[in-house]
């Protein structure tokens, strides 16, 4: 092996990386460009708002209220160390708000949403449905893509204005019932600290990591390999696909929001 | 009516087509024979452009298949996939109106009910199978489904991979009559791959027999029995000695 083997690998290995990039971020341009023109399938957009945004509602109501009370734990034991115990109502909000409601509303619809829209498109390319759709005149962007990527970028930031208040209700439960605070002060409080820009950086994390999750799926289910063998290997990537690149735009919005 | 040129397809090192000419004359029915595995259902995918090739011409009435709207072409064609490929989220009966609950041949849902319940019946299937939903039925019913599905907006063009394959004789028997009805009665183009040699004498006006990746003969359904061809005797008695290898 020459010494220069493992800078050949790396280098592909960017290189594939970067080429799956702009496969992928083509594949997105198509896909939002098939929501704007006709024609439209309404009762699969009907589908995936109930499947993406409805039945998401438990698995995101469940992870905030957990959530936002650990964080009222942690607030509270790690501001005693310099008495700044009474910041809990205020770091919660904004830790919900800004951080962990989005990304964690968006982990959870990479898990839930995206590998069960890669899966089923999977299958539907192993079992030849996706060439039956063509045959019957109907393009695969426009009955399968758009309309998932659409529900998921309209009812995601819904989701994560949901997992906001059910983070900080989580929150609020933890500190009025076993850290003594008074109720009134402790919502006032998370009322007053909040901004508008707070707010919409959440909604805005939420309809990016939404497209984010559907289109991972839609692109990974329709690049599926053959067989069952073919369908795993489309669930496994999409989803990690999907949890990376949330974290990663994660990383980036909340520079573009708040480093400025 | 459908012209292909020397068409070729591989698939990475499997060299699949090796240069497929064939015409399909309008309102004639034409069988494709040939061993498993030769690339007779990807034959009739590159004609539908679900599989491109990688060399050669394929003309639908004279004109070049890739070229033009592509909706049109589409709307001329049905197809019954070798698997089946209906879709398992929808009932029956809307595997078979697909193509009538939307787009340029939208009716409305009652009429496409009805005409599903129709095509549904001549493919030997009772009414009850409407509502329910394709992983619900037999292997064989579910090809019939298939059948009904790809002759629902009765197309001009129909392809039909392997339609008896998986059913009883008697039932073989009706959809080979169908078949047949359809493109006598109704004037369409059939092209159908089968490996049911009863099947093959019962639909064909012309048999064409893939082999090597080229069509290795083709003739009147009338001259299958003294092609004269070694090839196409083995493949029609069924011997597992001759030109043909019985490992590929
Ligand atoms: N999408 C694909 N990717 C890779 N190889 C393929 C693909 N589709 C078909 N092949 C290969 O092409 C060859 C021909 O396949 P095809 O399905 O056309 O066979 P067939 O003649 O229809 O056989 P059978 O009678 O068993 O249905 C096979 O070797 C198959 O492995
Ligand atoms: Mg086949």
């Amino acid at each position: 092996m020459s010494p220069t083997a493992p800078l050949g690998a790396l280098g592909r290995a960017v290189l594939a990386v970067l080429a799956l990039f702009g496969r992928v971020t083509l594949f997105a341009v198509d896909a939002i460009g098939h929501i704007f023109r006709p024609p439209f399938y309404p009762r699969e957009f009907g589908l995936a708002l109930l499947n993406v945004g409805w039945l998401s509602l438990p698995v995101v109501g469940l992870t905030a209220i957990f959530t936002g009370g650990a964080l009222a734990l942690q607030i509270y034991s790690g501001g005693a160390r310099f008495n700044a115990e009474a910041v809990v109502p205020q770091i919660v909000a904004i830790g919900m708000v800004r951080e962990l409601g989005p990304v964690l509303v968006g982990l959870m619809i990479a898990a839930r949403v995206t590998s069960s829209i890669a899966a089923e498109i999977a299958t539907m390319k192993v079992t030849e449905q996706i060439d039956a759709l063509v045959t019957l005149s109907t393009h695969p962007m426009k009955y399968l893509v758009a309309p998932r990527v659409l529900a998921a970028l309209l009812t995601v930031p819904a989701l994560v204005a949901v997992g906001d208040v059910i983070g900080i209700a989580g929150g609020y439960v933890v500190a009025v019932e076993r850290l003594g605070f008074n109720p009134a002060t402790y919502l006032k409080n998370t009322v007053d600290f909040l901004e508008m820009r707070d707010i919409v950086s959440s909604l805005v994390k939420g309809a990016a990591f939404g497209t984010i999750a559907a289109v991972m799926g839609c692109y990974f289910g329709m690049q599926s390999g053959r067989g069952a063998q073919g369908v795993g290997r489309a669930t496994k990537g999409s989803v990690e696909a999907a949890a990376v690149l949330i974290l990663a735009a994660n990383f980036l919005l909340t520079g573009l929001f708040f480093s400025l | 009516m459908i012209t292909l040129e020397n068409v070729n397809k591989s698939f990475s090192d499997n060299a699949v087509l090796r240069g497929v000419s064939l015409y399909v004359p309008k309102g004639s029915s034409m069988v494709i024979i040939g061993g498993s595995g030769t690339g007779k259902s990807v034959a009739l995918k590159c004609i539908l452009g679900l599989v491109t090739p990688d060399s050669g011409r394929i003309l639908v009435d004279g004109r070049d298949a890739t070229q033009g709207d592509r909706d049109a072409f589409l709307a001329r064609f049905g197809m019954l996939f070798q698997g089946g490929a209906l879709f398992d989220s929808l009932p029956v009966w809307q595997n078979v109106a697909f193509r009538l609950l939307r787009g340029a041949l939208a009716r409305p849902r009652g009429e496409a009910r009805e005409i599903a319940i129709e095509k549904l019946r001549r493919v030997g299937l009772t009414p009850d199978v409407a509502d329910r939903f394709p992983a619900e039925l037999s292997g064989g019913m579910q090809k019939r489904v298939g059948l009904a599905r790809a002759i629902a907006a009765e197309p001009e063009i129909i392809f039909f991979d392997e339609p008896t394959t998986g059913l009883d004789p008697i039932m073989a028997g009706v959809i080979n009559d169908l078949i047949r009805e359809i493109v006598t009665e109704m004037g369409a183009t059939a092209v159908t791959i089968t490996h049911d040699m009863s099947s093959v004498r019962a639909i064909a006006d012309t048999v064409a027999m893939l082999h090597g990746g080229k069509i290795r003969w083709t003739g009147p359904v009338s001259q299958l029995d003294t092609s004269g061809d070694p090839y196409v005797e083995q493949f029609v008695h069924g011997r597992a000695e001759g030109p043909i290898e019985a490992v590929r």
